[in-house]
């Protein structure tokens, strides 16, 4: 048992706390989110020089080799100054389909590029019908002589604005629920019949609605077994709960240190409102919520690549919910103890409020992961 | 980073968990597992048995009949023993006087003391808390007045767990009712409780039971060969007692016990003629537990993992998560073993049976047992400090409000 960084992972905390330190002040974020791809795509080029984008890939498919962790202390320092680059989307969650669904040809076309920053990528799973549920899939995939051709719908896909390929999970065989018969698609995000309508989530990270319609993928194209998409997918959603639970300690670090801040210097009734039993009371129960949610998204890093999948599953499932409620006790206090201040558009700490709420609400809720606990109490 | 224990690590505990199973006596098992509390003859049956290999004392260093654990090894100990339905050890005697003997203590205090306390001959209470000082322990009055080479004890403390028990108290005391600051006026003293002019008075607690005391010192003599540490430097070795026990606090085990329990008896139990257990309701406040159990066990690794590691004498926020989180589950799992239990859990007839011998039960014994230890198990936020001291401390010492 051992909870200290190694040696590089401390030296990758450190430097790429100096790099957002120097280029992620909220002021500049601002300025990032009104460039036309909604981040910084000199920010990208950097992370790449970094090494940050091949993190996770496995070196003789020209990754860098890192583990889970290494990718808990990039979110996490992402989540400290709201990173808006789509290092979520092409490293962790396409990063993950190609790891579990994709052949070793595959990875090593695709991996280099995503490695140097010229390829992003974006997965598109969700549709409009399926809520949470993974195998809620009406997506088709016909086969043609050639390949597949697509047709249906993909709702919220994050960063789905600006990716340059689309991994498109659509239903080759059985009924909507059927959880085999999915496969998982390399489409070009400018091809014929893909139609992408962009906007902005609630927390600004941008997102886009995929219409697809006749669209044509080679065959060479599917990423793995076309009838047994569905685990690969099982394994993305594991490895978004993963990144994010980081990305929302993260989140919650910067809360509470506003917080604290904001509670010593803002004076009323003559004294520092952080004076207040009331307020010190309710700033101990944040770091309290903090803590326990930064222990289970270390169970999340550790276990997100072990063989057991059924206590996967279950330490994920476990981590979403008890960080989701963590996220969201720290992120709403953080906001009432800044009182009216933290309402407003100008103020970071309601950024990092949506942030939460955002990822509260994505690869299943609270209430959703609880569930699945709950079925399997016994 | 990595959860996994070690090999060794793992044997380790094996070896804990085959020795509890092949040694614990079956009826305080039995009674324990009922959720009846350890009886002061099953502490000290279990205590003597663990401490013939030096496991009594368990945080303790070799030289002092421990066995020189380390953090984790300790965790661990703990763990398997709440897990096992095994009496806790006597906590005044291992987690409190023991390590402040081994800190403060003169030779001549560890050796007589020390090995004594370990095996339970010598039963431990603590005279800390007053009237008039509770949370506010430094407003104490109890006044040690200095004549020769004995103190003279005259006052009154309260709360005194198993003082109508215990053979001696650890205790303080005013030694300067002049000094500048209220905490520095203060010894901590040891003394015999056959001492003349101690008289002890029962408080029956909400959970029915005579755990609590009050106790009267009218001019009792202590040899100031007694006191532990300097004259009125007790104030420092009361604080070393309350912090120095990092592990363990939590009480983890405890609380996944009670949900195990919990799950065992809502198979038993039904509702609308289904078990309880099918309840989706219920499931999902097991599953919540569990989440929150997993979170507290990670964070006890953490701080067990961190503990060898120098921290410039700051308090470690995460002991005081520990602390809080830990009663806090601790009581609302224990509060869910008795809520499985429903009207059955309401009936106080520990009491009738003993009088009327040949009715039948009026309910399971776990039922109404854990009834009572819910009821006791308010104590776990107010004593060794209440949770909102916790939080003011932590406020202070860690948030820096």
């Amino acid at each position: 048992m051992d909870f200290e960084y190694t040696e590089e992972q401390r030296l990758l905390r450190e430097s790429l706390d100096r790099l957002l330190g120097d280029s992620y002040p909220f002021d500049k974020r601002k300025a990032y989110l009104a460039a036309p791809e909604g981040y910084s795509p000199a920010m990208w080029t950097q992370y790449a020089e970094l090494g940050l984008l091949g993190l996770p890939f496995a070196e003789e498919h020209g990754g860098f080799g890192g583990t889970a962790v290494d990718v808990m202390i990039v979110m996490e320092a992402f989540g400290r100054v709201l990173a808006l680059e789509p290092y979520l989307a092409t490293v962790v969650l396409a990063g993950a389909a190609l790891k579990h669904a994709g052949s070793a040809a595959q990875n090593e076309a695709i991996v280099p590029q995503i490695a140097d920053g010229s390829l992003r990528l974006a997965v598109a799973h969700g549709e409009r019908q399926a809520r949470y549920d993974l195998n809620d899939v009406v997506t088709t995939a016909k086969k043609t002589p050639g390949g597949w051709r697509l047709d249906g719908a993909k709702s919220v896909v994050v960063h789905g604005d600006t990716a340059d390929k689309l991994i498109v999970s659509a239903r080759v065989s059985g009924d909507r629920f059927d959880p085999a018969g999915v496969g998982l698609f390399l489409v070009d995000a400018r091809a014929s019949g893909v139609a992408r309508r962009n906007y902005k989530m609630r927390d600004e990270t941008a997102a886009a609605d995929i219409a697809l319609s006749d669209v044509e993928v080679l065959a060479t194209d599917a990423l793995g077994d076309p009838e047994r998409g569905l685990a690969a997918m099982q394994r993305v959603t594991e490895a978004g709960i993963m990144a994010t639970c980081a990305e929302a300690v993260g989140s919650m670090e910067t809360m509470l240190a506003m917080t604290l801040e904001y509670m010593k210097t803002r004076v009323q009734f003559g004294k520092a409102i952080g004076e207040n039993q009331a307020l010190q009371h309710r700033a101990t129960e944040m770091m309290m919520s903090l803590e326990q949610g930064r222990s289970l998204a270390m169970l999340a890093a550790i276990m997100v690549d072990d063989g057991d999948a059924d206590q996967r599953m279950r330490d994920l499932s476990t981590a979403k919910v008890g960080v989701g409620q963590a996220a969201r006790f720290v992120s709403q206090n953080a906001v009432q103890l800044h009182g009216g201040i933290g309402m407003t558009e100008e103020y970071a700490v309601g950024h990092y409020f949506r942030r939460c709420m955002v990822i509260e609400h994505s690869f299943g809720d609270t209430g959703y992961h609880l569930s699945k606990l709950a079925a399997q109490v016994g | 980073m990595d959860l996994r224990f070690s090999a060794d690590e793992i044997a380790f505990r094996d070896e804990l968990r085959a020795f509890i199973r092949d040694n614990l006596p079956a009826d305080i098992r039995d009674k324990m597992r009922l959720g009846y509390g350890a009886e002061k003859e099953d502490t000290i049956r279990w205590q003597r048995i663990l401490n013939k290999k030096n496991w009594a004392a368990y945080s303790w260093p070799k030289e002092w009949g421990g066995p020189g654990w380390t953090p984790v090894q300790r965790m661990m100990f703990l763990e398997e023993n709440q897990m096992s339905n095994a009496p806790d050890m006597q906590v005044f005697n291992v987690t409190m006087i023991g390590p402040v003997l081994i800190q403060f203590g003169t030779d001549e205090q560890k050796k007589r003391f020390l090995p004594r306390a370990a095996n339970v001959d010598d039963w431990w209470c603590q005279g800390f808390s007053e009237p008039g000082a509770g949370s506010d322990l430094a407003a104490l009055k109890t006044a040690a007045k200095r004549v020769g080479d004995e103190y003279i004890v005259n006052g009154q403390k309260i709360w005194t767990s198993t003082a109508h028990m215990a053979d001696w108290c650890f205790l303080l005391a005013r030694t300067n009712p002049d000094a500048p600051k209220r905490q520095e006026g203060i010894s901590f003293l040891l003394i015999d409780m056959k001492t003349p002019g101690i008289t002890v008075r029962p408080i029956i607690s909400i959970d029915g039971t005579h755990h609590l005391n009050e106790v009267f010192f009218d001019d009792v003599k202590v040899p100031v060969s007694m006191r532990v540490g300097p004259e009125n430097k007790g104030w420092d070795v009361a604080k070393f007692l309350l912090g120095n026990e990092r592990t363990g606090i939590a009480r983890v085990g405890r609380s996944k016990e009670r949900v195990k329990t919990a799950k065992e008896k809502a198979r038993e139990v039904m509702q609308n003629g289904r078990p309880l257990i099918d309840d989706p309701e219920f499931r999902r406040r097991v599953a919540q537990f569990e989440v929150d159990i997993k979170a507290l066990d990670i964070t006890q690794l953490r701080v067990v993992s961190a503990h060898d590691k120098a921290r410039d004498g700051k308090p470690d926020p995460l002991t005081s998560v520990l602390k809080i989180k830990g009663t806090e589950l601790l009581q609302s799992t224990t509060e869910m073993v008795m809520d499985v239990g429903g009207p059955l859990s309401m009936p106080d007839w520990a009491q009738e049976l003993a009088a009327l011998s040949n009715e039948p039960e009026l309910g399971p014994a776990w039922a109404t047992e854990t009834t009572r230890s819910y009821l006791m198990l308010r104590a776990a936020s107010i004593y060794g400090g209440t949770n909102e001291i916790m939080k003011n401390i932590v406020s202070k010492a860690v948030l820096g409000l």
